[in-house]
């Protein structure tokens, strides 16, 4: 279990990190979500240890670490673009942590094979980790970060730098991955759908402060305020006098009538998103995954799920 | 018709290659064959290769050189780790301040130490490497700490979140990832200290000699000129295999370690780091600090108390010297000025000569232009003193072939400064200007010129320093009655006397002042022009 109290961090006169606090139970993931700039980097070299913070504690598996050195932590950190040892081959990259445990030869021979093949690597003990791709340098820093066993493990952007199809696959290995090793991760990104896939809980920051805690599900379901909202990707967000109406889009019903005129309809891969505007002038949107959908400037009758709308602040601040 | 482009270029390149080639030929090239034709002559030297005496000389050579580097590197390594790492008020200065020791003449140091120390400390072992570790922590801090502060901080992030301690850090990562700078670092330290002359002669006594200072005694006092050749071949197979050796090694470094800005390289200092800061720039302080202040005392401590006896005894005839000593604050400045200028001249053109000139050969030109740095002065000096005595060859009586040799020591550093300067104009501001409407020539004048204001000024100011300190190969050259100041400072030491060990510290302070000067007025003249 790792706890995280009240944690404040300022990097020359300003504040990064604002009185954050969250718990991590032992063998969960807990994604933090934010754009960039927003603390997330800082909270976790607060965690690992390579930033003091000015208040607030750290605790692991109930023991408070918040002033203990970093190689002495038992946290693993596997940092954006991965910072692989370029002078050590791929063997003495992965088998670094042990090394410096002071396993012998043979026991870290054997880790490191069993790690490589644990990441779907095995047999590159040799290669030069400059010539690695991308998604092999991931893994091998993956590798890396497990080997010394860590009771808490860190990612930051750990899918940064790649896209597309890798990305799919790589995000599902680390999810049964995690839940193969029962690990307690952190996990920072500014990506939604990262966040959601690999979180149990979902974190989201703003400006240095954590906004709002949730299962993926529920902070769908009900975003703390209009920002978030609008973070999480959902666009119809109607702001008057410092509330918010949030209409989720799958609560908006396009079907054969009148009452509203299609202003944009674009293939989005496999949804369409369609754009209409009520009569009244409010403008929603919403995605059609049918073959078949309205064309812009087709007359078409909207309903909305009651359920699907939520009330919220426009900008809701969790002060101290 | 006119010539095609691509010929006028090749024109370009062998008309700017020419000059520095003749020039380095006739009084680097020559001067040095001839040496090995006298050494080689009608056998095969190795009567004194393997004498005793050579032996007991070249084992000492090697081993004050040795020693000299570990110690530099053990005072120098933490001072480079603070400047590149630690975010502190006064970084710049610090990293501007521990260049000054060196271009200070070796004359200087050493009677900077002589002033310093016990008089049972005064020659010695000691003292030399002392003066070695003063002079040569400038080219630890500046090689190893620059590239230092060139590597991603975040690699010793990883290591400490992997396990590993400061002790495993240092050894598993920090050595490693420095190993190509630590290597260029040594290789230089190794070499000046292996040739060092000035230190040595002064503070080694009649006990200590490196080969450098053998050559000299063979030449000037035991006219044994047979023996000095020899003697010079062996140095100069010595540096070459040190050359060598050293190129292998950093090129066997080959990983690059990814290079962060310098911005997020340095961060604020923790407790513990400050304390650890406290200490070593203290400690620098007091190394760099103390024999200056010696230096300074000495000259005002006449024998009836503080006083400005012995700058006053500047102006007056010595039986020392054959000119009353203010002459050579005269004669130094003319020599550095006309070595400064030749220095100039030689290193600009093979600075366009190279950065113009396709890979090949303007690596050779690189290469021909660097090897004054490897021979030692008292060799060049040697080696004019015995080829340019014979018609037409006769130069030994004019006086320009003292700025000759001093700017011979200093092209390297010209062009070391010139071509990254050379090499860091981004072409496209020529092509902008071609694109504008400049022919080549206005091309030159107006975008490569300004550019070049700031790093010329440097390379002119360090070019007058190294003229004004030079010893080695001016001690050789420089006529009786026309003394440079460090060679009419040895003059004084070599007499007893506290009256003369007090000029000699007088001359020092007037000779580290015309230094300083110097490289601040290149600096303040150029400043301008640098901000462009």
């Amino acid at each position: 279990m790792l706890q995280v109290s009240g944690v404040s961090v300022s990097l020359g006169d300003t504040p990064a990190v604002h009185s954050v606090t969250f718990d991590v139970p032992e063998g969960t993931t807990l994604a933090v979500l934010g754009p960039s700039g927003s603390g997330k980097t800082t909270l976790l070299r607060v965690i690992a240890g390579l930033q003091l913070p000015d208040d607030g504690r750290i605790v692991l598996d109930g023991v408070d670490i918040t002033n203990v050195a970093p190689h002495r932590r038992g946290v693993g950190l596997m940092f954006q673009d991965h910072v692989l040892f370029p002078h050590r081959d791929v063997a003495g990259n992965v088998g670094f942590g042990l090394a410096a445990a002071g396993e012998s030869r043979a026991e870290t021979r054997r880790r490191v094979a069993e790690l490589l093949e644990l990441v779907g690597l095995p047999g590159i003990e040799k290669r030069d980790v400059r010539t690695l791709s991308g998604g092999e340098q991931q893994r091998v820093a993956l590798a890396r970060a497990l080997a010394p066993e860590p009771r808490a493990l860190l990612l930051d952007e750990p899918l940064g730098a790649l896209d597309g199809p890798l990305r799919e696959r790589l995000l599902a290995d680390l999810r049964s991955l995690f839940a193969q090793l029962r690990l307690t991760v952190v996990s920072v990104t500014h990506n939604v759908e990262e966040a959601f896939s690999l979180g149990h809980e979902v974190a989201v920051m703003r400006l240095g402060r954590c906004v709002q805690t949730a299962g993926p599900d529920e902070l769908w379901r009900s975003p703390a305020d209009a920002w978030v909202a609008r973070f999480l990707g959902m666009r119809n967000v109607i702001e008057r006098d410092g509330r918010a109406r949030i209409v989720r889009p799958e609560a908006v019903r396009i079907e054969a009538g009148d009452g509203a005129v299609v202003v944009s309809a674009e293939r989005r891969g496999p949804v369409v998103r369609l754009r209409v505007r009520l009569d009244d002038g409010t403008e929603l949107e919403t995605e059609a995954t049918a073959l078949d959908h309205p064309l812009p400037g087709d007359r078409v009758g909207v309903s909305v799920d009651p359920a699907g709308v939520v009330d919220a602040p426009s900008w809701q601040d969790h002060g101290p | 018709m006119a010539l095609s482009h691509k010929v006028r270029g090749r024109l370009a390149y062998w008309l700017a290659a020419l000059v520095p080639l003749a020039f380095l030929g006739l009084f680097f090239a020559y001067p040095l064959a001839t040496i090995l034709k006298r050494g080689l002559g009608e056998s095969v030297p190795t009567d004194v290769w393997f004498d005793r005496g050579t032996l007991q000389i070249a084992w000492f050579t090697v081993w004050q050189a040795a020693v000299s580097t570990v110690l530099t590197l053990a005072v120098g390594l933490p001072l480079a780790w603070a400047t590149a790492r630690l975010a502190f008020r006064g970084r710049g200065l610090v990293r501007a301040l521990v260049v000054v020791p060196f271009v200070l003449p070796t004359v200087v140091v050493a009677t900077a130490f002589l002033a310093l120390l016990p008089p049972s400390l005064q020659q010695g072992v000691v003292p030399i490497l002392l003066a070695h570790v003063f002079f040569n922590v400038a080219v630890v801090v500046r090689v190893v700490g620059g590239y230092w502060s060139r590597l991603d901080p975040r690699l010793w992030d990883a290591a400490a979140t992997l396990g590993a301690s400061p002790a495993q850090r240092l050894r598993q990562l920090t050595l490693p990832a420095l190993r190509p700078a630590l290597a260029a670092a040594s290789a230089l330290t190794f070499l000046f200290c292996f040739t060092s002359f000035g230190v040595v002669v002064i503070l080694g006594g009649p006990r200590y000699a490196t080969l450098e200072v053998d050559i000299y005694n063979l030449a000037t006092q035991a006219f044994d000129l047979r023996a000095a050749a020899a003697l010079s071949l062996l140095q100069l197979a010595a540096v070459t295999a040190v050359v060598v050796v050293a190129s292998v090694l950093e090129g066997r470094a080959g990983a690059r370690m990814p290079l962060a800005s310098e911005l997020a390289a340095t961060h604020r200092p923790t407790r513990r780091e400050r304390t650890a800061l406290t200490a070593i720039l203290g400690g620098a302080a007091l190394l760099f600090g103390l024999p200056l202040a010696a230096l300074v005392r000495q000259s005002f401590a006449t024998p009836t108390g503080a006083g400005l006896s012995f700058y006053r005894a500047l102006g007056h005839e010595t039986p020392t010297l054959l000119v009353p000593p203010w002459r050579a604050i005269q004669y130094s400045l003319l020599y550095s000025t006309a070595a400064t200028a030749i220095a100039l001249t030689v290193g600009v053109l093979a600075a366009i000569a190279i950065d113009s000139a396709r890979r090949g050969a303007g690596g050779g030109l690189d290469t021909a232009v660097m090897l004054p740095l490897g021979a030692s002065a008292v060799m060049l000096g040697y080696g004019f003193v015995i080829s340019f005595d014979t018609s037409p060859l006769d130069f030994r009586d004019t006086w320009w072939i003292v700025p000759v040799v001093q700017s011979l020591v200093a092209v390297p550093f010209v062009v070391r400064i010139l071509v990254p300067a050379l090499r860091a104009i981004d072409p496209r501001l020529r092509e902008a200007a071609a694109v504008l409407g400049a022919p080549p020539s206005r091309v030159r004048r107006e975008v490569d010129v300004p550019l070049l204001l700031r790093p010329l000024g440097v390379a002119g100011g360090l070019a007058f320093a190294i003229s004004l300190g030079e010893f080695g190969a001016t001690v050789f050259l420089a006529r009786s009655d026309r003394p440079t100041l460090p060679v009419a400072i040895y003059r004084f030491l070599e007499r007893p006397g506290a009256t003369n060990q007090g000029t000699a510290a007088a001359l020092c302070v007037v000779l580290m002042a015309v230094t300083a000067l110097s490289v601040a007025a290149a600096d303040r003249l150029t400043a301008r022009a640098g901000s462009l």
